[in-house]
C-alpha cells in the first residue's frame, strides 16, 4: 500500500516558520501587530493544529510504521518549539534591559556632547538646542545595527 | 522639535539607515558609547559580539539644556510613540 504524503504535518511546520519570519519582516513595523502579535498567534495556532492533525495521521496510518511516527513526533515538536522560541524572543528577551538607575533625570542638565553625524561632521547638543526656531531636542538612544 | 538619534553605529552605517528609511534628522555616532554611558543608558555587552550598546531611551531637552521629559522603556519592542513625545514637547515654554 502506498503511503500518502502527510501534508498537515509538513504544512504545519512550514506555517510555523512563516509565522516566525513574518513577525520580524512584516508585523513588527506596525505597533498594533507588534505589541500584541495577534496575526502571528493566529498563524501559530493554525500551524500547531495542523501539526497535531498530522501527528494523529501518522499514528493512525496503516500499515503501522515506527519511522513515520518518529518523524511525525519530531516535526510536531519542532513546530511547537518555534512557537516557544518566538514567545521567549518577544516576551522575555526584549525585557532583558538594565535598570538604568543612573540615567539623567527630569530637571537635570543634559550633558553637552559633540558626535559625528552621517557625513562625519561633529554636531553638538548645545548647537542643536539653540538652533533658531526650535523649542528643544529629543535625544533618541537606540540599539543600532539596523 | 528636533529629533536626534544616537547609537554606537558608525557614520557609514547610519548613512545607510538614513538613506534606506528616508530620515532627514541627525543620526549621531557614539562609537565608544561615551555619551551613552554619560547619559546612564548603557546596555553592557548587549550588542553583536558582546559590544556595549545603548538601551532604548528618549530624552526631551529644552533650549536651556535641561531634561524636561524622558522615557526608559522596559521592553525594547515598545518605544515612546510620536504623540507622547509631541505632548511632552507642547508642554515646553
Amino acid at each position: 500500500m502506498r503511503t500518502r504524503f502527510n501534508w498537515p504535518l509538513w504544512s504545519g511546520l512550514a506555517l510555523s516558520l512563516i509565522a516566525f519570519a513574518t513577525y520580524f519582516s512584516l508585523f513588527v513595523a506596525q505597533p498594533s501587530t507588534r505589541d500584541l502579535p495577534w496575526p502571528t498567534f493566529i498563524l501559530f495556532a493554525i500551524a500547531i493544529t495542523l501539526a497535531v492533525i498530522g501527528t494523529g495521521r501518522a499514528f493512525a496510518a496503516e500499515p503501522r510504521s515506527r519511522a513515520r511516527r518518529v518523524i511525525a513526533s519530531i516535526v510536531a515538536f519542532l513546530t511547537a518549539t518555534i512557537f516557544v522560541f518566538f514567545c521567549f524572543a518577544i516576551f522575555v528577551a526584549t525585557k532583558m534591559l538594565p535598570k538604568s538607575n543612573e540615567a539623567i533625570a527630569v530637571g537635570a542638565k543634559a550633558p553637552d556632547f559633540a558626535l559625528s553625524d552621517i557625513n562625519d561632521k561633529p554636531l553638538a547638543l548645545s548647537q542643536l538646542v539653540t538652533a533658531p526656531g526650535t523649542k528643544g531636542v529629543v535625544l533618541i538612544f537606540y540599539r543600532g545595527y539596523w | 522639535m528636533q529629533p536626534v538619534a544616537i547609537s554606537v553605529d558608525t557614520p557609514e552605517q547610519s548613512r545607510d539607515l538614513a538613506h534606506k528609511a528616508g530620515y532627514t534628522f541627525p543620526l549621531l555616532s557614539d562609537r565608544g558609547a561615551l555619551v551613552i554611558r554619560r547619559y546612564g543608558v548603557l546596555h553592557p555587552k548587549a550588542g553583536v559580539a558582546g559590544a556595549d550598546i545603548a538601551r532604548p531611551a528618549e530624552f526631551l531637552v529644552d533650549r536651556s539644556g535641561v531634561v524636561r521629559w524622558r522615557n526608559l522603556t522596559g521592553d525594547f519592542r515598545v518605544r515612546a510613540r510620536p504623540d507622547e513625545i509631541l505632548a511632552a514637547a507642547r508642554a515646553l515654554p
